[in-house]
């Protein structure tokens, strides 16, 4: 077998694919479900109905989608100039943390000026610590996804022990958690009573800004040409190393933005579970989304929805809720498959 | 006991090399694989997939070897995965090899859950026994660490004699290295590219999902969420440690075991002024430092990571 280039690719194929893509996804996950012992469509009809079936189910969606919609663009961000930033849950953490820091009282300002400067200071920790990864990269030619993975586990030993020792709340009960951030710093509600916050527009903000960047600026322009084939980037008088530096920047700023809107949106303070593997799950948000930004924020909600889905369908059905991570990981896999089917066709011979 | 003294007693060796043995396994899998022409980042997957396959064999009644050969078809299953996607169909093996690590991780949570819905504390099986090498295991210190082991870390040592001879012996692993370097002229030999390479990181995959299953059978007696904790990810860095060579790798990863164990031991005399978690960053820290001094003069197979698609030039 062999693989032919499309001359072009038709808009139903545009289309097509990426619905055979979900299609597949719900065949291999009702297996599941009949393994697990229920009826595929009574599951699914529980996640849909838990996802958006309500108010509250569309409320908390948005909500979850939130956090991905910034690892999502850091991810795009990053996937587009081929920096293989694994590291965005490393980069989300150290956004809390920053915010918890200034957050607390350290610095005391009206809410106007607080959450701006604190969103600045968060971005700058999350751009430097992807910034290490990339100079190793650039520099010494280590592989950035090992060294982006390491960080991973070595920022959340860091954050445990700052909840034990320096930000550990002594109100806590004993318990690895920071203290509450003061009012003015925290996001408003975006819904009174809601748990929908702030962040949601901040995130939508975000996608947009990133989409003109990507699309409209000379950075974007070689961001693509350097992802498309450095060489040839290179030999056209980009500078490549730059260009990948610029890249780290940007993306570990977006995703500890996901970090500060956690704690200053939702939780008010930081955990340990602060990220049920947002990071991870970004890279699936953005691939979802062909990288593209604004496609993030559809994937982000998409994504968000099979996890509040599953896990009220899980109370109910009795199926694992880990249902829900099986379908994502799945539909990257097959998401992959079907963008490459639009690209080229295969030839049995 | 002082900092010193550790590294002279039996028992850090004794558990350095147990440390050492997942990643033996793992290292080597991953080292066929990138030899081959495939980055398999699928690897913390396939060892989560093969500790739990491995186990749960033993835990419904099989045959402890039995439960390895399990673990072994597990990481085949997604080693053909990982191939079919990234040899005949080219795709970008970062992203594929997250996916699998996504894809095989959930599923193996998923698949715990519905095998064992009631359990609240991880249910034990009865592991592989230290097994004495008369005469060998006699040796001070170095007997025990090397030959006073379960059998599964005899047979990591195996792994490598036989990962080893294969590249540099046969003509099948003088085929795998060819073909990590200039899939073409393989080709031009006769030799199918796509068949060589997914049958490479099926090989390589089984062994990674050993690895994960000496944690399960050898070391632990339970499988736990999370087990595997990056050490598939130290083992891609030890790869490139010991520059794509079987010897240099299993030096690699025995250094690392040593590592880990060493900073066991010194938590325990040092814990007091420094807290216990800047000892756990160490080994991710120790890996980031490898990749960076090897870097330089690191020489990767020239088609790494590159698809081969015929009719593409």
């Amino acid at each position: 077998m062999r693989l032919e280039p499309k001359p072009a690719t038709t808009s139903a194929g545009l289309f097509l694919y990426p619905a055979g893509a979900i299609g597949a996804t719900l065949v291999f996950a009702s297996l599941l479900v009949l393994v697990a012992g229920a009826s595929p469509f009574n599951v699914f009809w529980l996640v849909l109905k838990g996802a958006a079936g309500s108010q509250f189910a569309i409320v908390e969606t948005l909500t979850r989608a939130t956090p991905l919609i910034f690892t999502g663009l850091a991810v795009a961000v990053a996937f587009r100039a081929k920096l293989w930033n694994i590291g965005a849950e490393a980069q989300l953490y150290i956004g809390a943390v920053v915010t918890v820091v200034l957050g607390t009282g350290a610095v005391a300002l009206p809410s106007l000026a607080l959450i701006p400067l604190i969103m600045v200071c968060a971005m700058l920790a999350g751009a430097l610590l992807l910034l290490g990864p990339a100079v190793l990269k650039t520099r010494f030619g280590v592989d950035e996804v090992v060294t982006t993975l390491m960080l991973n586990f070595v920022i959340l030993l860091f954050v445990s022990y700052l909840l034990e020792g320096p930000l550990k709340d002594p109100m806590g009960l004993g318990w690895p958690q920071s203290k509450r951030v003061v009012a003015d710093a925290q996001l408003p509600r975006l819904i009174q009573g809601k748990r929908l916050h702030f962040g949601f527009a901040i995130a939508l903000a975000s996608a947009a800004i990133v989409w003109v960047i990507m699309k409209k600026t000379v950075l974007g322009y070689e961001m693509r040409a350097v992802g498309h084939n450095p060489e040839a980037a290179r030999f056209s008088g980009i500078s490549v190393n730059l260009v990948l530096v610029k890249t780290a920047l940007l993306s570990g700023g977006l995703a500890a933005l996901a970090g500060f809107s956690e704690v200053a949106g939702l939780k008010g303070n930081l955990t340990l579970d602060l990220s049920p593997g947002y990071g991870y799950t970004g890279i699936v948000v953005a691939m979802l989304a062909v990288l593209n930004p604004l496609g993030v924020v559809a994937s982000a909600i998409f994504v968000a929805g099979i996890f509040v889905g599953a896990d009220s369908m899980s109370r109910l059905a009795g199926v694992p809720s880990y249902i829900a991570e099986v379908m994502v990981a799945t539909a990257l896999l097959t998401m992959v498959v079907a963008i490459m089917l639009t690209r080229y066709r295969i030839r049995w011979r | 006991m002082e900092a010193f003294e550790i590294l002279l007693t039996a028992s850090f060796w004794v558990a350095a090399i147990r440390i050492a043995s997942p990643l033996i396994f793992a290292t080597m899998g991953e080292l066929i694989c990138e030899r081959a022409g495939v980055l398999n980042l699928g690897i913390e997957g396939i060892m989560t997939a093969g500790a739990f396959a491995g186990w749960l064999t033993v835990y419904w009644g099989g045959d402890l070897w039995f439960g390895v050969v399990v673990a072994a078809w597990s990481g085949m299953a997604f080693g053909l995965l990982h191939g079919v996607l990234t040899v005949p169909l080219g795709l970008s093996q970062h992203v594929t090899g997250i996916g699998i690590t996504l894809l095989a991780t959930s599923l193996t949570y998923f698949v715990y859950r519905v095998a064992l819905p009631e359990v609240s504390s991880p249910p034990k099986i009865e592991p592989f026994q230290a097994l004495a090498i008369p005469g060998l295991s006699q040796i001070p210190v170095i007997g025990p660490a090397l030959f006073n082991q379960t059998p599964l870390t005899y047979l990591a040592y195996a792994t490598v004699a036989a990962v080893a001879w294969l590249l540099y012996r046969t003509p099948a692993g003088m085929a795998i290295r060819a073909v990590g370097e200039n899939p073409a002229a393989v080709e031009a030999q006769g030799i199918s590219v796509t068949a060589l390479r997914i049958a490479a990181v099926m090989l390589g995959s089984a062994m990674m999902a050993v690895g994960g299953a000496f944690l399960t059978m050898s070391a632990f007696n339970s499988f736990f969420f999370e087990m595997i904790n990056g050490r598939g990810w130290i083992c891609i860095a030890l790869v490139v440690f010991g520059s794509w060579k079987p010897g240099k790798a299993l030096l690699g990863a025995i250094l690392f075991g040593a590592f880990d164990a060493y900073q066991i031991r010194l938590q325990q005399v040092m814990g007091g002024v420094i807290p216990y978690q800047f000892f756990l960053m160490l080994p991710y820290l120790l890996s980031i430092a490898a990749l960076i001094a090897v870097s330089r003069r690191a020489t990767y197979p020239k088609a790494l990571m590159t698809p081969y698609l015929k009719g593409e030039r």
